[in-house]
């Protein structure tokens, strides 16, 4: 016979104040296997937790059940309480007399009857707890990051200067990101390559950071601590050990008609390129798609020139599988494709660009050295509309989200201009102008009054082409008019959206994204930067568009989490997860299909001497006890720790009696 | 005086088991009627579980588990979604009012919704048993 004691807490007057808890203790008495009941004015206090352990004591306990507030609040602190008393930590059962009684019912007989009943109901599923072990499983010390953009970049660097080996994945060529492809950032107006390449550099640098360029994640298994990957390198056609980066095969290259995607399309690249001369590591790749020597088997130019011997055409893609005791990911954001915008001119009017075009423009490495030029004419462009929010709060386009970066950009852009040509005339459509961050409202308002950019409030209804000019058609909003703007150039904000594989990758994790795309964070508030799957952490615009310094900041937090995961020696896992009874399993599998997590293993077991039977295994770190097998065992053979079957029948009975 | 209704609630420990919690929090009345029992996640909802509770003489019963697509454990709402789609057909089939067997969803943000469903529960059982 099991000996219970109940302990009932009066919380002040929050469950004393509706039940009367002198007859819960008098019911719990007559309850079967209970040794001792009685009442409390606070059981979490120093002195409520003592008389649960001098009680344990002195009348043997082996089981508790208090009835208190939820098992959310206090479960894990009255676990502590029995642990310090000497009984397992898990034969404790809590009943909700707060949160599901108290607070809830203001009737006092029907709400006192509901307690004595939820306190039957936890004495009859705590005599059915058996004691459990916690699990701990070992942690690979070293952290896989996903992405190489800032927010890769910093989250890897943090992560190195806590002491840990960190892999950085990127799939392009070269480090950097989206930031490379910046002039400049607002408000500061810094440039954006001379705070990035120093930490570029860093990471080659960094003796604690291995690099892999032009290589993506392509399979994910295993579990927080231990993580296992396999990354594939893609082949690069030029040796990185021989490859001095001098850039003559670039050069001599005839292949040039493909568009660099670096460049936002707007300048074309040869088939072995780099994609910008600061690119870490500084060693080209051949394109095998635009190359002459792959489609037609001549040419071979680049490996003549190359004065180190570098080329090499029969380089393969190579697998490299690797354990991890946690993952980043960082994979930033694409921009959104403004051809679905018919009034802009569905992407075909050639004067009608994006705002990363013409930050490639304005950069003076970039194609048109640094020159703002109409793409029909090549022409300075006199009057210049830049229109926000395309792509972005556009229900219609299925793009209800603001991208928050977009008005500061444009702003930034329009003062670029109006720098560079100070006769331009730079106007701006806005839906609203959101500059919540530290200096925004600031530099808005300083590029409306010292920079004279005009900004009217409201859309474009369309875009005509004219013989040399654009006619903008819109209204303004604020005075109620249409308007009719002759323009140069037209320069959409378009917004951000994840990238085009994050669902896939997040396939891979087994990590959540939201309805658009956004990878989701385990708690909006209180956990913004961990993943529902232990181990998986976010960084940058891959979980909701963000500017550089959040970026950097959520990256850098990520770090400390990683960290924090690291440096413990082992790994605790609740013992609340399944098991299998070999005897009876019959190996049909359907908990092995059905496990979300890939936990069960189907592998040959001796079940009785002499008889080998292929059965279901439960892999105790890779289990996190939702139960999904146990409901679908015909046989009953796997059962769930701490929700096993007959602790729930018990439940059942004692309610279903009422 | 006759015996009140009886009924189960089996929520899952991540949304509607907060969510209940989160009605209490904001001192939102229901009636008493119901008695929870928690769950790892509705993806344990065993068929079985459900018609052991008809058989010992439960009144009604509700399931509410984490919003589709919200899952803690990624997608054991789902399974619980299919196997409720064919338990409810059974039930129906063994003649138990369809009133009877309720399933829902309830975030752990929800207390207001959860204090609604439990009434609304509480209402069907009522009416059902009013009738027989």
């Amino acid at each position: 016979m099991s000996k219970t004691g109940v302990f009932i807490c009066h919380c002040g007057s929050n469950i004393a104040g509706v039940v009367a808890v002198e007859k819960v203790v008098e019911s719990a008495k007559t309850l079967p296997g209970v040794k001792v009941a009685m009442d409390y004015k606070y059981m979490c206090s120093d002195p409520g937790q003592n008389l649960i352990i001098n009680t344990i004591k002195e009348q043997a306990l082996d089981r508790v059940v208090v009835g208190s507030c939820s098992p959310r609040m206090h479960e894990n602190t009255f676990r502590m309480t029995i642990e310090r008393a000497g009984l397992n930590p898990y034969r404790l059962e809590i009943a909700n007399l707060r949160e599901h009684v108290s607070w809830v019912h203001s009737e006092k007989a029907s709400a006192t009857d509901k307690a004595i009943k939820l306190v039957e109901l936890a004495v009859a599923k705590v005599r059915r707890n058996e004691p459990l072990q916690k699990i701990y499983a070992e942690i690979e010390k070293r952290a896989l990051v996903i992405g190489g953009g800032i927010a890769g970049i910093q989250a890897a660097l943090d992560i190195a200067a806590n002491g840990y080996k960190v892999t950085l994945v990127e799939r392009e060529p070269s480090i950097g990101g989206r930031m490379s492809q910046l002039d400049k950032t607002f408000p500061t107006m810094d440039c954006s390559a001379c705070i990035l390449t120093p930490k570029m550099v860093a990471v080659a640098q960094n003796k604690d950071i291995t690099l892999l360029t032009y290589a993506e994640v392509e399979q994910v298994h295993g579990y927080v601590g231990n993580f296992e990957v396999n990354i594939n390198k893609k082949a690069r056609f030029v040796s990185m050990t021989k490859c001095i980066g001098c850039g003559v095969c670039t050069e001599k290259c005839p292949s040039k008609k493909r568009l660099s995607e670096f460049n936002a399309n707007i300048a074309t690249r040869k088939a072995i390129y780099t994609p910008f001369p600061q690119a870490v590591p500084n060693i080209p790749v051949i394109d095998k798609d635009s190359c002459m020597y792959f489609a037609t088997g001549k040419c071979k130019v680049c490996e003549k020139v190359c004065p180190a011997g570098a080329v090499d055409y029969t380089q393969e893609d190579e697998i490299i599988t690797e354990k991890f005791g946690a993952i980043v990911v960082a994979t930033g954001y694409d921009l959104y494709d403004h051809s679905s915008y018919g009034e802009y001119g569905y992407g075909e009017i050639p004067d009608v660009i994006t705002g990363l075009q013409l930050e490639r423009m304005i950069n003076s490495g970039g194609p048109t050295g640094g020159h703002i030029k109409r793409p029909s004419d090549g022409k300075e462009p006199e009057t210049v509309v830049f229109i926000q929010c395309v792509g972005s709060r556009d229900d219609a386009k299925g793009k209800p989200y603001c991208s928050r970066v977009c008005c500061m950009y444009t702003a930034k852009q329009a003062l670029l201009l109006r720098e560079h040509y100070p006769n331009s005339k730079a106007i701006v459509f806005y839906m609203d102008i959101r500059a919540a961050g530290k200096g925004y409202e600031e530099f808005i308002q300083r590029v409306q009054t010292e920079y004279g950019v005009l900004y009217l409030r409201g859309r474009v209804s369309r875009i005509y082409e004219k013989k040399d000019h654009l006619l903008v058609k819109g209204v303004d909003t604020l005075s109620g008019n249409q308007v009719e703007i002759k323009a140069d150039m037209v320069v959409l904000a378009t917004g951000l959206k994840p990238k085009k594989e994050a669902q896939n990758l997040a396939q891979l994790l087994h990590i959540g994204y939201d309805q658009n795309g956004f990878y989701t964070e385990l708690h909006p508030k209180l956990a913004p930067v961990e993943t529902q799957i232990a181990g998986v952490y976010l960084a940058g615009c891959c979980q909701s568009p963000k500017d550089i310094p959040d970026t950097v900041a959520q990256s850098s937090a990520t770090a400390a989490k990683v960290g924090a995961l690291l440096s413990k020696e082992r790994l605790e896992i609740e013992p609340m997860i399944s098991e299998v009874n070999p005897l009876l399993c019959s190996g049909c599998r359907m908990c092995y299909n059905a496990c979300p997590y890939g936990a069960i293993e189907m592998e040959d077991t001796e079940i009785r001497r002499g008889e080998i039977r292929c059965v279901a295994k439960v892999l105790v770190s890779v289990c996190k006890g939702c139960g999904v097998c146990v409901a679908g065992c015909y046989c009953k053979a796997i059962d769930l720790k701490g929700w096993t079957d007959r602790q729930l029948m018990e439940q059942i009975k004692v309610i279903s009696y009422c | 005086m006759e015996k009140d209704i009886n009924i189960i609630g089996f929520l899952c420990n991540w949304c509607s088991y907060a969510g209940a919690d989160l009605t209490g929090l904001n001192r939102i009345i229901y009636p008493t009627n119901i008695k929870i029992v928690r769950i790892p996640c509705t993806g344990r909802m065993d068929p079985v579980l459900i018609m052991e509770a008809f058989h010992n003489g439960a009144d009604g019963v509700l399931v509410s588990g984490c919003h589709p697509g919200d899952c803690h454990y990624t997608e054991g709402n789902y399974y619980w979604r299919r196997r409720h789609a064919v338990l409810k057909r059974l039930l129906e089939f063994l003649g138990i009012d369809e009133r009877r067997f309720q399933a829902t969803w309830v975030s752990a943000s929800e207390g207001k919704r959860f204090a609604e469903v439990v009434k609304k529960v509480v209402d069907d059982v009522r009416s059902w048993k009013k009738n027989e």
